[in-house]
């Protein structure tokens, strides 16, 4: 039986709003402090660095390193259990910021410490266009 | 610096619990009820005496004290996370050294198990929610995973954690879980989020803690000897809180190390038993690497053969711990020490214990050390 397949939405917020609109241009987007020039992530009203409120959000590089993944086999939500078993890596953009995604084609077949990554972009849920990493 | 006059000033006086187990005729203040019961007779105070009060879990001070007929000058309301059971005990010290309560009592409870609490998903909303990543369980697998691939830490080692907890357990009347299993068992058992199985993940049961804190002096009146709180430590890593922690917290449990073992006047190989929070077995060996029993990359060597069973190098969650005797969120481990220190635990009573530490590797790192008064 088929069943449909979905992941939890974002729930955006003026903070966290020009993240998911790149990603929904399929841009990995960073926030870049207009004062410091420093980034962080996840997304922060104020710059955790120097406390100013005003970012440039700038398209990542897109380059990244494996630094862990797991395999979830259970679901926290009704839509995620179709797709059970899945996989979630936590990865370090070159940038210097570490995010949390999902692992796809070579690199979710063959998963490698610290091997490279790339980002890439999935529409395969409803009304979600998520930005994931494949190797590079 | 923590003032190293508090050490050993203070004491826990009295301790006791609910059972623990599944009781949905009971809700949460039901639990603390009794639990503070049990520790009014554990130690033989006239409550009338207690002028402090810390509720954890427990959903609301203002009830929890009016059915147990309290009317204290302190009050304090915790969130529910298992971090502020540490917290709780260092926060109450200070407000007995500050004079702003002489008897303190901290409740906690717990009704997860009636209530079928998962720890995750539409429960604790995130920003990773879309990639599907929830419940503290994923990041102890995340952290675990990025042990492995440093180290060469397998999950035969990790067995070693739950392996050894579930035979205390067998000997603990009070525990949840009380059958023994083996590595292999460990290794075939369902996986929850891999690398970590089922018996990787602590317990979600119903139950309560009271742990009634005061002087030492004081303390010397009641009928139970009295414990000494002889070192604390706290450190906490909030700078990235929102995931896992790319040092399995080594440097809050170092900072933390770096104030417990001077305050106590002691270190790792003084300790006689350990009581180390375990909501899922990884941080175990973090706690172990971090706290300097092994050095760091070491854990997973360093436990095996037994090392945290009762006869073994370090006797670790004699009680069963969060794996096998109850989902307490490090009180009842807080209980097991003081226990163990009175000497008090039977079957499973570690001799001649006379230093026992609690530690919690956590984005609020906590440590603990007991020591008779
Ligand atoms: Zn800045």
């Amino acid at each position: 039986m088929l069943t449909d397949v979905s992941r939890p939405l974002p729930k955006r917020t003026p903070v966290n709003a020009p993240f998911w609109e790149h990603a929904d241009r399929q841009i990995l987007a960073l926030p870049w402090c207009e004062s410091c020039g420093k980034t962080h992530f996840p997304p922060s009203p104020r710059c955790p660095h120097c406390l100013h409120d005003a970012f440039d959000w700038r398209p990542a590089s897109g380059r990244a390193t494996l630094v862990s993944w797991v395999v979830f086999h259970r679901s926290y939500w009704d839509g995620v259990a179709a797709d059970v078993p899945y996989n979630v890596c936590l990865v370090e953009l070159d940038e210097g910021v570490r995010m949390l995604s999902n692992l796809v084609g070579a690199a979710e077949e063959a998963p490698r410490y610290k091997m490279p990554l790339k980002v890439t972009f999935t529409d395969r849920f409803p009304d979600l266009i998520l930005p994931v990493f494949d190797a590079a | 610096m923590i003032d190293p006059r508090l050490s050993g000033k203070y004491a826990v006086a009295g301790v006791g619990t609910s059972a623990y187990g599944k009781f949905p005729e009971k809700d949460d203040f039901h639990l603390a009820a009794d639990a503070f019961a049990d520790a009014i007779e554990d130690c033989g105070l006239d409550k009338s005496k207690i002028d402090g009060l810390a509720v954890c879990r427990v959903p609301h001070y203002a009830p929890m004290a009016e059915m147990i007929g309290l009317q204290p000058r302190w009050t304090l309301q915790l969130p529910p996370h298992g971090r502020m059971s540490g917290i709780s005990i260092i926060e109450a010290l200070a407000a007995l050294d500050a004079g702003y309560c002489d008897y303190a009592v901290l409740l906690y409870a717990n009704i997860g198990r009636s209530r079928r609490i998962q720890y995750g998903g539409e429960e604790s909303p995130g920003f990773w929610d879309p990639w599907g990543f929830t419940s503290m369980g994923a990041i102890h697998a995340m952290l675990f995973r990025e042990h492995m691939e440093r180290y060469g830490t397998t999950t035969r080692q990790l067995a070693e954690v739950s392996v050894a907890f579930r035979k205390h357990a067998v000997m603990n009347p009070s525990a949840v879980m009380r059958e023994a299993f083996t590595i292999d068992d460990h290794e075939a058992a369902r996986m929850i989020c891999d690398p970590l199985r089922l018996l990787d993940y602590c317990l979600i049961n119903d139950g309560a803690v009271c742990l009634i804190l005061t002087s030492v002096e004081r303390a010397k009146d009641l009928k139970k000897k009295p414990v000494a709180i002889a070192g604390i430590g706290a450190q906490d890593a909030l700078r990235h809180a929102s995931y896992p922690q790319a040092d399995f917290w080594f440097d809050a449990l170092q900072k933390t190390a770096d104030q417990v073992y001077p305050m106590a006047s002691v270190g790792p190989s003084d300790i006689d038993a350990l009581m180390v929070y375990d909501n899922f077995s990884p941080t175990v060996l973090f706690s172990l690497e971090g706290m300097g029993f092994c050095a760091p990359g070491e854990a997973g060597a360093f436990v095996e053969g037994g090392t945290l069973g009762l006869g073994g190098a370090l006797p670790a969650n004699t009680d069963g711990g969060h794996l096998s005797n109850s989902y307490m969120q490090g009180w009842a481990l807080n209980v097991e020490a003081v226990r163990q220190v009175r000497g008090e635990c039977g079957a499973r009573q570690v001799p001649d214990c006379e230093v026992v530490q609690y530690v919690a590797a956590t984005p609020c790192t906590r440590s603990i050390i007991y020591r008779p008064a």
